[in-house]
């Protein structure tokens, strides 16, 4: 599994690539920690686009960013999911913490909209 | 005839992509969907992981053996047999969400995954023994050649 990493503001997104499975998984939890700490990014987008395939291991990697990032306030998103990928995600219960969005862009538009409002209501 | 396909491999996680791919190739032969083939590999990834994490915990280690058959043309039995430390509770281990981990390694859903893409799944197990899980999954769209 590969990993290539985009910074836009105080996002940071993760582009995956190739098979997660519990193997993999653990790596890839390091990994995107370690970025997480280097950048000191708030928010973190998933994209799965490019996973080709991903057993129960990935609800762990996702919610696990998530019980990371939710006590300072930072987001989680994912981006890219294929229909397999959605509904492991799905019956674990996901998607009812974290939003799902068709591309990156997407999602880190929908991160900047979140922002905007709530610097308006301050 | 059934097929019958017996494979003897180490039971670490580094099996996991191996056992996905030995699972595909044997179900390649029945000409599935790319669904279908998605989560029969999906299903044999969690079975394997589950004897990697749990049959054999920490530094206990042995082998598993996958084997596959087809009781029908349009049927493929899976069955995963470790010789780990087995399941107390098996009705327990089987909800969803419900993992022995602390850790954020599991997320207990490694046999729901495995019930909601085959069609029967039978779980086996003796503490101390080991466990066999039987999976069962009828192919829609076969065609019979």
């Amino acid at each position: 599994m590969e990993i290539i990493y985009e910074i836009a503001g105080n996002t940071l997104t993760a582009r995956l690539f190739g098979e997660m499975d519990h193997y993999t998984a653990g790596k890839v939890r390091e990994d995107i920690d370690s970025t997480m700490k280097q950048y000191e990014t708030i928010n973190l987008v998933f994209d799965f686009s490019r996973v080709t395939f991903m057993d129960s291991s990935g609800i762990g990697v996702v919610l696990g960013r998530y019980k990371i990032l939710q006590p300072s306030g930072g987001k989680v998103l994912i981006a890219g999911c294929s229909q397999k990928i959605y509904s492991i995600l799905n019956m674990a219960g996901v998607f009812f913490l974290i939003p799902c969005t068709q591309t990156r862009e997407e999602a880190i538009r929908l991160l900047q909209e979140q922002e905007a409002e709530k610097w308006k209501r301050k | 005839m059934e097929k019958k396909m017996k494979v003897q491999m180490e039971g670490t996680l580094e099996s996991q992509s191996l056992a996905r791919a030995v699972a595909g190739a044997y179900a390649a032969e029945m000409d599935p969907t790319v669904d279908e083939l998605t989560e029969i590999k999906t299903a044999v990834s969690e079975a394997v992981s589950n004897v990697a994490l749990h049959a054999y915990p920490g530094d206990l280690t042995g082998d598993m053996i996958l084997e596959f058959m087809m009781p029908a043309p349009d049927t493929i039995l899976i069955r995963v047999t470790d010789r780990g430390v087995g399941i107390e509770d098996i009705a327990k281990a089987m909800e969803p969400m419900y993992t022995t981990d602390t850790g954020e390694n599991c997320s207990g859903m490694g046999f729901t995954v495995m019930e909601s893409f085959m069609d029967r799944i039978r779980v086996d197990s003796r503490p101390g023994e080991g466990t066999t899980v039987t999976m069962i999954k009828r192919l829609d769209t076969y065609c019979g050649f």
